[in-house]
């Protein structure tokens, strides 16, 4: 499956659907640390991996394929909610690559830059997310292969 | 965090985009003023927990794609009913294992 980017959809978004998630995002940082001050931080530590931004975006993605379909005239209730699904499996991907840099960074802040295993253990979560989904994505090609030569 | 989110509203297909859902944004910006403030074994006990927030996220994102997918659930029903999910398996894992 090839990849693309439509730069278009940036001048399509609309300035709220980013402070919506910046909004979101921003109090569960506050959440994490009001936890943290209260129960210490391995209760804290959890809200870091929350599921902060993928609703907002989930939701935002449903009604613009909603939207799209509307306009040309056609119902798009059933494609919206398919099209954040796939979203929301590729939000499944990266959640195992967040463990990836979770652990990383409590196996490496101690003793190292804070600034290089940040840094570091980003690029990491993106080359497993990556990994992970190009992995899933030649899985699914070589079973829908056999599929197809199965039912000739 | 709006970096991500824009990273991942340009992108297709949209399972490759959707990757951008679960990235770190809040742990960067937390871990930042956790390390400023608090230090760095601090942050690090935090990250630790982390690793089980990441396992629920990734629960909690499977079903919701399940839901989205099989059920035709809405997307916003779906991602808020499963919140409180997130927060009792997550509070779980922590009060028996991490606490």
């Amino acid at each position: 499956m090839n990849l693309s980017v439509n730069f278009s959809a940036l001048r399509d978004a609309k300035w709220q659907q980013f402070a919506l998630r910046f909004l979101f995002g921003g109090a569960i940082c506050v959440l994490a640390g009001v936890i943290a001050d209260k129960y210490g931080p391995a209760a804290g530590g959890l809200f870091l991996a929350f599921p902060a931004i993928f609703p907002a975006s989930a939701t935002l993605l449903e009604n613009e394929q909603k939207e799209k379909k509307e306009k040309v005239g056609l119902h798009g209730t059933i494609r919206g909610r398919k099209v954040a699904g796939v979203d929301a499996v590729g939000a499944s991907m990266g959640a195992i690559a967040l463990g990836v840099f979770a652990a990383i960074v409590w196996k490496l802040l101690p003793n190292h830059s804070a600034g290089l295993v940040l840094l570091g253990a980003t690029i990491i979560w993106f080359a497993v997310s990556v990994a992970i989904w190009r992995t899933r994505s030649l899985m699914l090609h070589s079973f829908n292969r056999r599929k197809t030569q199965r039912e000739r | 965090m709006c970096a991500f989110a824009a990273i991942g509203d340009v992108l297709k297909p949209k399972s490759f985009a959707g990757l951008f859902g679960a990235a770190p944004s809040v742990a960067l910006a937390t871990l930042y003023l956790t390390i400023s403030s608090k230090g760095k074994i601090y942050a690090a006990t935090e990250t630790r927990s982390m690793i089980a927030g990441a396992i629920v996220f990734f629960v909690y994102a499977t079903f919701a794609s399940w839901l989205l997918m099989k059920r035709n659930a809405s997307s916003l029903v779906v991602t808020v009913s499963l919140m409180p999910v997130w927060l009792v398996i997550s509070f779980g894992l922590w009060f028996l294992l991490l606490r």
